[in-house]
């Protein structure tokens, strides 16, 4: 029965190490196998983010057309009916673009926390059923957000060659930092949760209510000179921009809302220092992707059984 | 070649916790009783394993004896509580068919999807996905919905994807059974292809039959330990043994039983077979305690397929056969002068009745033989088969 095949097959079985099955120890061995598990499966967790994706707008006849509506929709609301209606505009200049900016990290954040706080327990027939490196699912969740934030990028485009106000390159350096932190940081929170999750499903319900009262604790809705006001320059005002996501929101406007920029005569928009406090605070959510990552590690062994 | 291990399993135990609360407030609420109402349950119990390369193995024990927990640890699915798996090579665990198929995808998405969650890469799923579709035989639907799919053409399809990994280790979990009877044995028939290309399976399956025709070995769990292993016939008789044993209903016909033991008792079964000339002879010999004199006794002796047919029963009653009475040890030997059978494995079942027919002690499967001499054809029975030919028309 032996054929060339099958004693080619135990050749080069025979060569291979007998792994142990598991995780490793080690906190940073630990770690490095770990995210060449999660790297050898990219391709799984881009295929993942697509059927979320696809899955949210499908049987829907104008389908992913949807998904510009609300952008546009919410642009417009807070351009009227916030800015000129309720007259936030007479303090912050282009109000409209600058809570649209805002928003935009916003939701790019809650959306990545939100749906890796849910993604193990919502694909645990997977979970319980094959093995798979499981940060893979809260990794997953970060596509679908990616795919939110390049479809409001896209109105943000149309809604500066309306308006005006296209930034300059040299300021988009500070967006692009401010995405890499809330991309980090939604990422650590996401992790840690959705492994908290599967053992207390109560985490998915908390998790919704923090992220309404902390949506007021960045300059989304108001801007930071505001704050400023208030807090002068302090201890209060440090904390306030220790917050990565406050930071990182605060780059996203620094790099892409044009009115408040240093030079046009907005006072205090922005913190001294903006771009230390960013690498500070991306520094910070590396360290606690990592401890979220080796805390995930150390909880995913029973999932299959607690699921 | 020496063998080599595929997996090794050592000292692998498993313990659940029953009855855990997981929500925030029965934790709370229930914080003071919690360590009483927790129950531990363990599904596995310092079990030893060792799968050779290129072999196959089935798991099986009744519902809940640890099969699949075992699977699933080998799987890396569970983290085990004590002990270790080893393990090489590419692995495939066939739990459940269609693992993260989604229903609002197509059976075409679902293919890479599904393709990706077991290993393979995109690339390697394009390339198998017409023998994909074509094995699946949904080549029609492919670009509907699944959840438009009847159960079977979603199961089949699963496992066309399934099958077509490339894996050095298959972990397979009843799932074999799908589909309709062509299908089932286009399943078979691939399965089988997988051995002879030198791959290794773990399945569990209650199909008798299916694990008698497919594996090498076969390990017997009962409880969370491993009770037997060996070679599949072996193995079922092993496993009959522990249904009969669950199945003796207790109170009236357990007492009855001891009180049957504490008759008679068959200590020792033994079968031989020897072949000379291509006949085969068989000699069944039964070591056979009598706890006190008995009057009137019978033996019954059967010969069964290893697939559980029974091809032969014998009574010494009906065959006026005179059996000692006295108390003690007796040997009684059956011989076959001729058997007649194909070449394969048979179980022999023996039993002890009483005066009434009842039975006082049985061996299901106490023994097996195995016959090895072909002559020609294949069967249940030996029939050798005479051919003549005559030269009736000249050659041109």
């Amino acid at each position: 029965m032996t054929s060339a095949e099958a004693l080619a097959r135990s050749e080069r079985i025979a060569s291979l190490p007998l792994e142990k099955v598991g995780q490793k120890a080690g906190v940073f061995l630990g770690f490095a196998t770990s995210i060449s598990a999660i790297w050898q499966h990219r391709e799984l967790a881009f295929l993942l983010a697509r059927r979320e994706v696809k899955a949210r707008y499908s049987d829907s006849s104008l389908g992913l057309a949807w998904s510009l509506v609300r952008p546009v929709a919410q642009l417009l609301v807070y351009y009227f009916v916030i800015g000129e209606v309720l007259g936030a505009a007479r303090q912050i200049p282009s109000f409209g673009l600058f809570m649209f900016i805002g928003l935009t990290g916003w939701t790019y954040f809650t959306e990545i926390v939100s749906r890796a706080t849910s993604s193990i327990v919502e694909n645990q027939g997977i979970v319980k059923k094959v093995y798979l490196p499981r940060e893979i699912f809260p990794l997953a969740s970060l596509g679908s957000a990616l795919f939110t934030l390049a479809v409001q990028a896209i109105v943000f485009v149309g809604a500066v060659a309306v308006f005006g106000g296209m930034p300059s390159v040299r300021s988009l350096p500070y967006a692009a930092l401010g995405l890499l932190v809330l991309t980090v940081f939604g990422l650590a929170v996401g992790t840690l949760l959705s492994a908290v999750n599967v053992y207390l499903r109560d985490v998915e319900h908390m998790v919704e209510v923090f992220l309404i009262v902390f949506f007021w604790v960045s300059p989304i809705v108001y801007s930071f000179a505001m704050v400023h006001d208030r807090l002068g320059d302090g201890v209060g005002a440090s904390l306030y921009v220790a917050n990565p996501v406050t930071a990182a929101i605060l780059g996203l406007q620094r790099g892409l809302w044009v009115a408040g920029a240093p030079g046009t005569g907005v006072v205090e928009a922005f913190p001294p220092h903006l771009a230390d406090i960013l690498f500070a605070v991306l520094g910070l959510s590396l360290v606690l992707l990592w401890a979220a990552q080796r805390v995930f590690a150390r909880l995913q062994g029973n999932f299959a059984q607690v699921l | 070649m020496a063998a080599i291990s595929i997996v090794k399993v050592e000292g692998l135990s498993k313990r659940f916790v029953v009855n855990k609360e997981t929500s925030l407030r029965s934790r709370v609420v229930g914080r003071n009783r919690g360590r009483k109402h927790r129950e531990d349950f363990w599904a596995l119990r310092d079990l030893d394993l060792d799968v050779e390369a290129g072999t196959t193995v089935g798991l099986v024990g009744h519902n809940g004896s640890g099969k699949s927990t075992l699977l699933k640890s080998i799987g890396g699915i569970l983290e085990p509580t004590s002990g270790a798996v080893w393990r090489r090579g590419r692995l495939a665990a066939l739990l459940e068919l269609g693992a993260g198929f989604h229903g609002d995808l197509t059976g075409r998405e679902n293919v890479f999807l599904n393709g990706s969650i077991l290993g393979l890469t995109k690339k390697e799923t394009a390339g198998l996905f017409d023998q994909i579709v074509d094995f699946s035989g949904v080549e029609d639907f492919i670009d509907t919905q699944v959840k438009f799919y009847s159960s079977g053409m979603y199961v089949r399809l699963a496992f066309a994807v399934a099958v077509h990994v490339d894996p050095d280790l298959l972990l397979v979990d009843e799932v074999l059974a799908v589909g309709d009877e062509p299908y089932q044995r286009k399943c078979l028939a691939r399965i089988t292809e997988f051995q002879k290309e030198g791959r290794s399976i773990v399945l569990v399956s209650h199909a008798a039959e299916q694990v008698i025709q497919l594996c090498d070995k076969v390990v017997v769990l009962e409880s969370g330990r491993k009770v037997h292993e060996g070679p599949a016939v072996e193995s079922f008789a092993v496993l009959r043994a522990l249904y009969a044993e669950r199945s003796a209903v207790p109170g009236a016909a357990a007492t009855a039983h001891t009180k049957a033991q504490s008759q008679a008792e068959i200590v020792l079964v033994g079968s031989e077979v020897m072949e000379r000339g291509g006949v085969s002879r068989l000699s069944v010999a039964l070591d056979i305690d009598l706890k006190e004199p008995l009057s009137d006794w019978a033996i019954e002796l059967s010969i069964d397929t290893a697939k559980g047919l029974r091809l032969f029963t014998f009574d010494s009653r009906s065959a006026s056969i005179a059996l000692p009475k006295t108390r003690g040890l007796h040997r009684v030997t059956v011989s076959f002068a001729q058997v007649a059978l194909g070449a394969g494995t048979y179980l022999v079942d023996v039993a002890a009745t009483g005066a009434d027919g009842t039975v006082l002690d049985r061996k299901p499967g106490g023994s097996s033989f195995s016959i090895t001499a072909g002559g020609v054809g294949t069967g249940i029975v030996r029939l050798d088969p005479r051919v003549t030919v005559d030269a009736r028309t000249a050659e041109d």
